[in-house]
């Protein structure tokens, strides 16, 4: 009963924080618009760890993340007379940054591909295809840190169309609706609950080898059967 | 036993609330699925420890740092954003207020505007009491209709877009009164329409579909701003001054000491 009330407590102390901040980005949208500029600076410092996130696991890496948090915020602060102000600033920032990290995506793939050479690409193609196969024999070494499993998570992202890894990363890592990622995307809802599961097909594939040594060597290890996990979903 | 397919057992771990039940159903019943379902998991779980780099709570500062100096000078909403069409009928009804109040200045009490002591901002302070008069009116009137809001029986949602649209609505006029009531030196009147705004901001930008809890929270809101009271006192006190025109300086002091104390 207690837990309940402080549940409900918490809940409604939550509720009072998000109505508070929305009704403080909201001034500040308002007195942006009216030509107060620092007025923005408020909305900046308050969504800028919330944009860096997001935009940091869909491109992979800090620079990008920077960039794309800072141009968003700059495109923001440009169409903020087109803002519809019933939206809350929050996730307006965020699909913007989220359209502009998939442009970004797309476009530092496009110079990559410029950028290999033939022959890069000759080495590529000769590459023994032995070493494309994962291997599944866990070494020490392998068990020892978690390196090398956190490279292939990153190749296994890098691998994903920039779609799917958008998809992925705001319905996974952001709990984002299928509806706010379909908006994102400009799909509809049944296309963008395709995509997520398509990335998430994708990366079960290129992950499971080395996942599923590592869990099943790691409860040897500890002596004990690993524990079936899920079923509380 | 039919097995769930990789699809669907992926859009349960993942949140998809279509047909949660009858696979938690089975998930308790199927350990193949089950199985299945943990190496989904394993892989997600993995993943999730992907970290993400820290960024301090200097971070927003820093950012802004880097945008200010790129940010275009912004000329205001200005008259733009007065000629958007859904705006047109707030603009219409001031202009007919505005338009009023100085017919009625000039014609009904022509002695008074031509006595030596009638100046342009009497008028202007006139002009202002009328139309602020009847925007606190309708003002108080969306308020009041949120706050004797209740639930039909058997309605789960209630629907208040119209009243969004009004608060929304009277957010450009309200914007306009605050700041003339600053630049005539009238602080009690620039807080209690500063009030105003954030309850008017705070009703437009709720959702249009709120359940009777979020409801009640807004309700509260209003409540704990006590805009209604103060609404109420202002709006009165302007009446009042309508009824005595050209009053002293000295006495609309006076006043909004005594609104200040409300």
């Amino acid at each position: 009963m207690t837990r309940m009330s402080e549940s409900a407590g918490s809940t409604q102390a939550r509720e009072a924080l998000q109505s508070a901040a929305r009704e403080s980005d909201a001034i500040a949208v308002e007195r942006t618009l009216a030509g107060e500029r620092d007025a923005f600076r408020g909305l900046v410092e308050r969504h800028s760890q919330q944009l860096f996130r997001l935009a940091y696991r869909m491109t992979g890496n800090e620079h990008d993340a920077e960039e794309v948090v800072q141009e968003a915020f700059l495109r923001a602060y440009r169409n903020l007379g087109q803002f519809g102000s019933r939206a809350n600033f929050g996730t307006w920032a965020y699909r913007i940054a989220a359209n502009y990290a998939i442009d970004r995506m797309r476009q530092k793939r496009t110079e990559d591909s410029r950028r290999q050479t033939p022959s890069a690409l000759a080495e590529e193609q000769e590459q023994d295809p032995l070493d494309l196969v994962p291997d599944e024999r866990p070494t020490p070494d392998r068990l020892a840190g978690n390196t090398e499993l956190r490279k292939k998570m990153e190749q296994a992202l890098k691998e994903l169309s920039s779609s799917e890894r958008t998809a992925f990363v705001m319905r996974h890592w952001e709990g984002c609706a299928i509806e706010e990622i379909a908006a994102v995307l400009k799909s509809t809802t049944s296309a963008a609950k395709n995509t997520v599961f398509r990335s998430v097909q994708k990366l079960r594939r290129a992950l499971e080898p080395y996942v599923g040594a590592r869990s099943t060597l790691q409860a040897k290890a500890a002596g004990a059967a690993p524990e079936p996990r899920g079923t509380e979903l | 036993m039919k097995h769930l397919t990789e699809e669907e057992l992926i859009a349960y771990r993942e949140g998809e609330p279509t047909q949660r039940e009858a696979i938690a159903e089975h998930l308790t019943s199927c350990t193949t699925c089950r199985t299945e379902l943990d190496r989904v998991e394993a892989v997600l779980s993995a993943l999730d420890n992907l970290p993400v780099p820290e960024r301090g709570p200097e971070y927003g500062r820093a950012v802004w740092q880097q945008i200010a100096p790129r940010l275009p000078e912004r000329a205001g909403r200005g008259w733009r954003a007065w000629f958007e069409p859904r705006r047109w009928v707030a603009i219409g009804a001031m202009a007919a207020v505005v338009l009023v109040a100085f017919v009625a200045g000039r014609w009904s009490k022509p002695r008074v505007s031509d006595a030596p002591g009638a100046s342009v901002a009497q008028v202007r302070e006139r002009v202002l009491i009328v139309a602020v008069g009847d925007h606190l009116g309708k003002s108080e009137m969306v308020l009041m209709e949120l706050a004797n809001a209740t639930q039909a029986q058997g309605q789960k949602q209630i629907n208040i877009s119209a009243e969004q649209l009004r608060a929304e609505d009277l957010l450009d006029a309200n914007r306009l009164y605050r700041e003339t009531a600053q630049q005539n030196g009238d602080a009690a009147l620039a807080d209690v329409l500063d009030d105003l705004e954030r309850v008017l901001l705070d009703v437009a930008h709720s959702p249009q579909e709120l359940t009777p809890a979020k409801l009640e929270s807004l309700q509260k809101r209003i409540e704990a701003h006590g805009i209604l009271f103060k609404v109420r006192v202002v709006g009165k006190e302007l009446q009042e001054k309508q009824k005595t025109p050209n009053s002293a300086p000295a006495a609309t002091e006076s006043k909004a000491g005594e609104r200040n104390k409300a």
